[in-house]
């Protein structure tokens, strides 16, 4: 080939020998001006022709039946277009397929403030706001239990009438090794309980869907989802139409946590009311519906021994906890086993049991938020270690090291771990934080804290069962010189499209501008599973990767021949193809896909990603649930301030130092630490998802009123839901530490979830170690901290 | 979204446009300054007015006016301007620091000194959705006819929740009030009525005009404390105004405590029978136990009472403190002396 017209000589610039041009660069996220300027196109953003909007009424009652519903006023409503009720879409359905609980709207029951009972589609939000208001429902009020105490002593009041024990939706006990005898023999018994309380995801963009069934009857339906085949196939299941009848796409999402990852009465409401019009529907929650909405972090009530030798080995681990479920199941039979079989990990022990039980309450539904399941055991977990480290006279650091879990080995309970950096990520949190020279010489109220953790790069197994991969990518290019990648893949913010991007380019030659990232379009694109527990980077990249060196090699084979060379000797890199052994033959990379064009024809291929099947999990009933393919592991040390005279804390510094397996965006996987560590102090500290009970103390001291106010939410505005605003946020220390996984794309693992956990038991250990108190219960508010100095000075630590 | 309801929006340019808009539009009409609080309690279904008077126009309401070692300050200043403001911030600084701790940034930018003394007062059983206040059934305040916060109470007892109120009772400031019957000056701490449904002391004809700042003594020291969960965006769960004036020996003459942010009418504690005292720990412990004993915080806004009582109490010593010129923050030795106080 001849040289480009761009004569410009940069060969000396190229690399000289196979390496990444743009993995492990500093880039940022491809699209991320978008955002930053304001033309990004979220689902709010999409109008159509003729499109109506919709309003969900909801129940104000926590606990009711349905006994009438009159909609004829509504209806009559001039603007009204469609008003529509639960017997219409009466389906159950739910994330996990076991446990579908949910209905559309509510048929017979209404279960939590805010459950929906009707949606109207109107000409305006305002006339189908004042529709709702017209639609009569006529309710018997039950009694509404609103803590997990009083769902479980009361088991006749069932919140769900057809379950088969009383308000437990999922018990679980599992036991390995002999954790009686260990705790017996141990020279140390470490006995806590601990209170994690209810938080919720706080994304930036309410939830939003847009439905259109069209004159082909054809059902589009855009909402602001993370899990958009999840979505695809409840639609199906609920509206009671063929799965290819039905097209999903998700556009840009502000931000998801965990919030948006199952279907949610918004979408089949402005779906079926689609269908009614046949006009386009807009359906988008206010703030306080998505409080209501919820799905967040489970309040839980944990009880746990842990036995240690002198040393300060474990020996053993007994973990009861209580999770408090809220309304629904949502993924709650997961979270029931995540809360005890993610503990196996980054430590060693020989014996450990856990019991844990999720219980229904008159609540919005609990579910995943960023650390399913994981964040409230580890947060007992790491207050424990403190304080065996304390009884032990050794340095919590050295007491994790000497319990690690080591690489290539198996958890207690069963799961491969494959690459760690343990060691390396508290290596670098002790280094960064001065921990060698500081801790121990502060002033009293200032303190150090260390806490470790480790979470999944993705499930091992689908939600449903089912053999087909997790993870399908295709990836065409052409004679202009870009890629195009397909993907199911949901960029909720994390990046996962520039990830795909980056890996893209980095196989082809391209740029990541080079690349487009057609994403999260079922007619468009092939399935992927959904933004969840952490598993885009390990799959979609693994699947993208697949198609990009399939098609990486036919170009260096349509180059080789040209040049009368081996394909080994070709390298695409920086828009060029180039000889390795000679870097002053090349040909722009567009010339390159022209020569792959002509030899095979058009250029695309797939590559799909299924996990594997051996040296996983165990084979005993529940052992596939917290199998994950890789774990990344986590390391963070705060430092904190106490104020003794308010009992205010201020988190000064917080470092955290992460094993992703390799960065293939350091700049994302530094944004998704300090993203993780933000939200973990502000569950330290801030955030409260309260709900009020006019029979319990809550909320510190405080007594909610009288009757009325059972079920509403303390908060329902991000002015009452506080989370930290600049000026609350500790300075973040984000360090990468990488430790590659041959499981991984390139060896990389999961950045998104694991970097949260450990931030929220430094916090807490370091409080400790400013003013000698233990705040077991949180969120560790201002009254708790004087109430526990109060008790230290009378010489009766709480 | 939440949406606005159809409202009619009046522009005038002069005082006397007001007046005459206001009488016309009686009884469903509003003054609009910033809008920063009233919009989002607009689109809550909290308050509705048919039209409502925007201030921003009247250009004589934005006038920021020296005299006698005093300064008049229109009621439309901005809260961000005259947080910056030389005069004020050199005469009356614990004036332009509470103003400068009102809301965020944006907010500040938009909002007015005249629309953070009409604040609304707030609650947690009121600023909340439509659909919230259904399902409770309503209060005092909404649709309905019992008090959450003072189970039985007969009155609405929402709370105060304007900073600049503490600090201008501390200031001994009055504002100017404009009706039919022309202009009335009332000091600051008489603005206000027990009544949180209408706890400013302004008739429906009237308009806030001026806020007027006399001369400060050089013996007259003021500290603005604030207590709110975050650093920023957040109304005040404690605002105190402490002002001890000293004589030439440095004793204490005079002084008060002003605390908001308890009923819909702020709190005055004199301190006239305290005349002598040196200003030391001593001193701030005492007046730390006053305001503790002396106010109570209400279950309106949202936070523990009993912790904002005793945050009361610091923030008192901590203002003590300052114009003692003790450090703010006591020592740990310090502190096991103070004892029960905490």
């Amino acid at each position: 080939m001849s040289q480009p017209l761009d004569s410009k000589d940069v060969s000396s610039e190229l690399p000289q020998q196979p390496s990444r041009h743009i993995l492990g660069g500093r880039h940022g996220k491809a699209d991320s001006l978008d955002a930053m300027t304001g033309v990004a196109r979220y689902t709010d953003d999409i109008s159509l022709p003729r499109m109506l909007h919709a309003k969900i009424l909801r129940s104000p009652h926590a606990h009711a039946e349905i006994v009438r519903i009159d909609v004829s006023a509504a209806e009559a409503l001039d603007g009204v277009h469609a008003v529509v009720v639960g017997r219409e879409m009466p389906t159950c359905y739910g994330v996990i397929p076991w446990t579908p609980d949910e209905q559309a709207l509510a048929t017979d029951k209404v279960r939590y403030v805010g459950d929906a009972v009707a949606a109207v589609a109107a000409i305006s939000e305002e006339i189908a706001n004042l529709a709702c208001q017209l639609i009569e429902v006529e309710y018997k009020v039950l009694p509404a239990l609103i803590t997990p105490e009083a769902a479980l002593q009361h088991p006749e009041i069932k919140i769900h009438p057809n379950n088969k024990h009383g308000n437990i939706t999922k018990s679980v006990q599992l036991a390995f090794g002999d954790v009686d005898g260990q705790l017996e023999a141990a020279d140390l018994v470490v006995e806590g309980h601990y209170q994690f309380h209810g938080t919720t995801h706080g994304a930036l963009e309410p939830h939003c869907a847009v439905a259109y069934f069209d004159t082909r009857q054809l059902l589009t339906v855009w909402s602001s989802t993370q899990v958009p085949h999840y979505l695809h196939r409840e639609l199906a299941k609920v509206l009671g139409l063929p799965t290819y009848q039905i097209r999903v796409i998700q556009p840009l999402v502000g931000g998801g946590f965990g919030g948006k990852s199952e279907p949610f009465d918004l979408e089949f409401a402005a779906a079926l009311l689609s269908i009614r019009t046949g006009r386009p529907v807009k359906l988008l929650y206010t703030r306080e519906e998505v409080f209501l909405a919820h799905r967040g972090r489970h309040p839980f009530d944990m009880n746990y021994r842990t036995g240690f030798s002198k040393d300060g080995k474990i020996l053993a681990v007994d973990a009861r906890s209580i999770l408090d479920g809220g309304a629904y199941s949502s993924f709650g039979l997961v979270t029931t086993y995540y809360s005890g079989q993610l503990l196996g990990s980054p430590y060693a022990f020989d014996s450990y049991r856990f019991d844990s039980t999720r219980v229904y309450t008159n609540k919005p539904a609990c579910g995943p938020k960023r650390g399913h399941g994981s964040v409230q055991p580890r947060f007992a977990m790491e207050v424990q270690l403190d304080k065996a480290a304390v009884a032990l006279g050794l340095d919590p650091i050295e007491l994790r090291r000497r319990n690690f879990i080591g690489e290539n080995t198996t958890t207690i309970n069963e799961f491969h771990v494959g690459s760690s950096g343990f060691l390396e990520c508290l290596d670098s949190v002790e280094q960064a934080s001065g921990w060698k020279q500081r801790r121990g010489r502060l002033p009293r109220g200032r303190g150090l804290g260390v806490a470790g953790s480790t979470y999944i790069s993705g499930t091992n197994y689908c939600i449903y069962p089912t053999e087909l991969p997790q993870s399908g990518v295709q990836i065409c290019l052409d004679r202009s010189g870009r890629v195009r990648v397909f993907a199911g893949t949901s960029d909720i913010g994390q990046g996962s499209s520039t990830m795909l991007s980056v890996i893209a380019a980095e196989e082809l030659g391209v740029e990541i501008d080079d690349v487009r990232v057609i994403a999260a379009d079922s007619d468009l694109c092939p399935v992927d599973l959904g933004a969840y527990s952490s598993r885009i980077t390990l799959m979609a990249g693994n699947a993208c990767l697949s198609a990009a060196k399939d098609l990486g090699g036919k170009v260096r084979d349509a180059v080789a021949k040209s040049w009368g060379c081996s394909r080994r000797e070709v390298l695409l890199a920086g828009r060029r193809a180039q000889r390795l052994d000679d870097p002053s033959v090349w040909m722009s990379i567009q010339d390159a896909f022209v020569l792959a064009e002509i030899a095979y024809g058009t250029m695309g291929s797939t590559g799909s990603y299924q996990t594997p099947r051996q040296e996983v999990h165990g084979e005993y009933r529940g052992g596939t649930i917290g199998a994950s393919p890789a774990y990344s592991f986590t390391a963070h040390i705060a430092e904190v301030e106490v104020d003794e005279e308010t009992g205010e804390i201020e988190i000064l510094h917080v470092w955290c130092a992460h094993d992703c397996g390799k960065a293939l965006s350091p700049v994302l996987v530094e944004g998704q630490i300090e993203g993780s560590v933000y939200m973990g102090a502000a569950e330290v500290v801030l955030e409260h998802h309260h709900v009020m009970d006019s029979g319990l103390k809550a909320d510190g001291s405080q007594r909610d009123s009288g009757p009325g106010v059972e079920g509403l939410l303390a908060a329902s505005s991000l002015l009452d839901y506080r989370m930290p605003t600049t000026l609350d946020t500790p300075q973040l220390h984000a360090m990468i530490v990488e430790k590659p996984d041959p499981r991984g794309p390139y060896g990389a693992k999961e950045a998104g979830e694991g970097p949260l956990h450990s931030a929220i038991p430094a916090i807490v250990n370091a409080i400790y170690d400013a003013i000698g108190v233990r705040i077991d219960q949180l969120p560790a508010t201002p009254s708790k901290i004087l109430a526990a100095l109060r008790a230290q000075r009378s010489g009766n630590p709480l | 979204m939440l949406r606005l309801p159809v409202f009619a929006l009046h522009e005038p340019e002069t005082l006397g446009q007001v007046l005459e808009l206001l009488r016309i539009h009686q009884p469903s009409v509003g003054l609009f300054a910033g809008g920063t609080d009233l919009l989002p309690n607009i689109k809550l279904g909290q308050t509705y007015r048919a039209h409502w008077i925007s201030l921003r126009r009247v250009e004589e309401l934005h006038e920021i006016t020296p005299f006698d070692g005093g300064l008049r300050l229109g009621a439309s200043s901005g809260l961000a301007t005259l947080a910056t403001d030389p005069d004020l911030t050199a005469g009356w600084p614990a004036l332009a620091q509470a103003l400068d701790k009102i809301a965020s940034p944006q907010i500040r930018n938009m909002a007015t000194l005249g629309g953070n003394l009409c604040l609304d007062t707030r609650c947690r059983y009121i600023n909340q959705s439509q659909m919230w206040r259904q399902a409770l059934g309503g209060c005092l305040k909404s649709h309905g006819d019992q008090c959450h916060v003072v189970p039985g109470g007969k009155g609405c007892v929402a709370a105060l929740s304007a900073d600049s109120v503490a600090p201008l009772i501390a200031y001994g400031a009055e504002v100017d009030i404009l009706g039919p019957s022309g202009l009335r000056r009332i000091l600051v701490q008489d603005l206000y009525d027990s009544d949180g449904l209408h706890h400013v002391r302004c008739q429906p004809d009237e308009v806030l005009t001026a806020v007027v700042l006399p001369a400060p003594p050089a013996t007259r020291h003021v500290r603005y404390r604030k207590w709110s969960v975050r650093k920023s965006i957040d109304f005040p769960l404690v605002s105190v105004a402490v002002r001890l004036d000293v004589d030439a020996q440095g004793l204490l003459s005079d002084g008060l405590i002003a605390v908001a942010a308890l009923g819909p009418k702020p709190r005055v504690l004199p301190l006239g029978q305290l005349r002598g005292r040196v200003l030391d720990e001593q001193l701030a412990h005492d007046l730390g136990q006053m305001a503790f004993d002396r106010c109570r915080p209400l279950p309106n806004i949202p936070y523990d009472p009993a912790y904002r009582r005793e945050r009361l109490a610091v923030e008192v010593r901590r203002a003590v403190r300052d114009m003692a010129g003790l450090p703010i923050k006591p020592l740990a030795a310090r502190l096991a002396l103070l004892g029960d106080q905490l």
